[in-house]
């Protein structure tokens, strides 16, 4: 039985000013699966993860035509308030980016800004999120210790419990392990395919084996364009079209 | 030529040398069963050991390949196919083999009659011109031509079927001839098997050639 689609693109166009980086998308998402965004530098790949949280709101002469639909509901309509989606859909950085704080004030950085006080609450969600986030024993005993102290496996952890303390439903990671070890880089791999049982991840990567081994679904972009979408055991036996048969087997240009 | 190829070429190259091989024996079983050529049918006994290395080398090659490139789409259906294709290579290598014994069990000159009506002759000519294709069909990665030599299949299944009874009444009428016509009939059970092994052989070749659907499917409706 298919899943419901948690996230849908629908004839999705994005601008910078005149540059059209985002041609016609159209694509739906399964919830609690992980779609892998992959394809060429410059194709749009992070342009089109950040449509998901409005994150290129900021961007000075951005724009979109078309509609994001997070569980069925337009996330660029007037009533829509930004923080209450970020609340509904994380995300995790290319870099580690730990703030200049105690690691437990890292991860309940969403909280303390949604205004909670509660000692209780606070200390509970930190251990259940760092813990889902496989890193509670690595730091359990040094909460109070700088993050920035951490190794670059360890901050990027920390940075996924982060997003996770907020309790999203949804979570965004472009290239999260792309400045790992091979190592850390299996560590963030596995906490994938445990979280996929509680949330809808959308991983961009340049690693093919790394698309292959974490997600469910391919999505190759090529030029601002979705060229192929499809199942990744069907992706990387048999691909549809030339192009991301070339993509895929190294074959490029 | 991109590294990847380069390696995929040299595996290409070493299972067709062995495909060379196991043609030899094959082309030389048949020469042996006709002319009564016992050293030759030794020679082709002998080069098992050789077609054994080749099964080796390639497996092992092959097995580097997924390990040190990670090969998927058509790269990945390609060495699957490789794989295959040098077992059933090994395994005809092996049939080769048996002929070669049993050609070395027939008093010769063989009786003309008995030739003729097993059509034996027929077959191993049928059975050597599929094996032959195939390795066409393979060089040049053409799934038409593989598709076209399985059906070939049918006339050595055909003649297989018949020669139990063929052979039957002809021991009825000769029944000095016992031991020649139980060897001429094993050796016709082996070019069945010939058969089925190239047509396993040429099924590879599809596979790993159409899965590929190389269609340049533009789904394009730009919005203005
Ligand atoms: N802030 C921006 N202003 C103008 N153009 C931008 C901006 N950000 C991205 N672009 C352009 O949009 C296109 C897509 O960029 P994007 O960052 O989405 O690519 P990407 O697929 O994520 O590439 P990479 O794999 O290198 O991260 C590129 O041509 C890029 O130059
Ligand atoms: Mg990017």
């Amino acid at each position: 039985m298919k899943k419901p689609s948690k996230l849908e693109a629908i004839n999705l166009d994005a601008y910078y000013g005149d540059f059209h980086a985002l041609k016609s998308i159209n694509v739906a998402m399964e919830e609690k699966a992980v779609t892998a965004f992959i394809g060429p530098s410059g194709c749009g790949k992070s342009t089109f993860l950040r449509t998901f949280n409005r994150m290129n709101d900021y961007i000075d002469g951005f724009r979109i035509d078309g509609q994001i639909l997070l569980d069925g509901r337009d996330i660029y309509a007037n009533d829509v308030q930004v923080d209450e989606l970020r609340k509904e859909v994380g995300m995790v950085f290319q870099k580690p980016n730990p703030f200049p704080k105690s690691i437990f004030e890292n991860v309940v950085y969403g909280l303390r800004i949604q205004g909670i006080k509660d000692k209780k609450i606070l200390q509970e969600t930190c251990e259940k999120s760092l813990r889902q986030a496989a890193i509670w024993d690595e730091v359990k005993d040094k909460l109070d210790k700088s993050a920035l102290a951490l190794s670059g496996g360890q901050q990027q952890r920390l940075c996924i419990a982060r997003a996770l303390a907020i309790q999203p439903s949804v979570i965004l990671m472009d290239e999260p392990a792309s400045a790992l070890d091979p190592i850390s880089s299996a560590k963030i791999e596995e906490l994938i395919y445990e979280l996929k049982k509680d949330y809808t991840i959308v991983i961009v990567t340049h690693n093919m084996q790394q698309a292959g081994r974490v997600s469910d679904y391919t999505a190759f972009f090529y030029m601002g364009e979705l060229v192929e979408y499809a199942k990744t055991k069907t992706m990387f036996t048999s691909p549809h079209d030339t192009r991301t048969q070339n993509y895929i087997t190294g074959r490029f240009g | 030529m991109p590294h990847i190829d380069v390696e995929l070429d040299r595996l290409r190259n070493k299972l067709l040398e062995m495909w060379d091989l196991v043609e030899y024996q094959l082309s030389s079983g048949r020469e042996a069963v006709v002319n009564g050529d016992k050293e030759l049918a030794q020679r082709i006994i002998k080069l098992d050991r050789k077609v054994n290395n080749f099964d080796i080398k390639i497996d092992r090659m092959c097995e580097n390949f997924f390990a040190l490139f990670n090969p998927v789409a058509v790269d990945l259906r390609t060495v699957l196919a490789i794989l295959k294709i040098n077992t059933n290579l090994e395994r005809v290598g092996d049939t080769a083999e048996g002929i070669a014994r049993f050609a070395c069990k027939l008093n010769h000159p063989l009786d003309p009659e008995l030739i003729e009506l097993t059509k034996v002759l027929v077959m191993y000519d049928e059975a050597l011109a599929m094996f032959t294709e195939c390795r066409t069909a393979f060089k040049e990665d053409d799934p038409k031509q593989a598709k076209a030599l399985i059906k070939r299949d049918k006339t050595l299944n055909k003649i297989y079927r018949k020669s139990d009874a063929v052979i039957t009444k002809y021991i009825k009428a000769h029944p000095d001839r016992i031991a020649e016509s139980l060897a001429l009939l094993s050796i016709i059970k082996k070019l069945e098997r010939v058969g089925d092994q190239v047509t396993n052989m040429a099924e590879e070749i599809i596979f790993y050639r159409e899965a590929k659907v190389v269609k340049h499917r533009r789904k394009k409706k730009k919005k203005e």
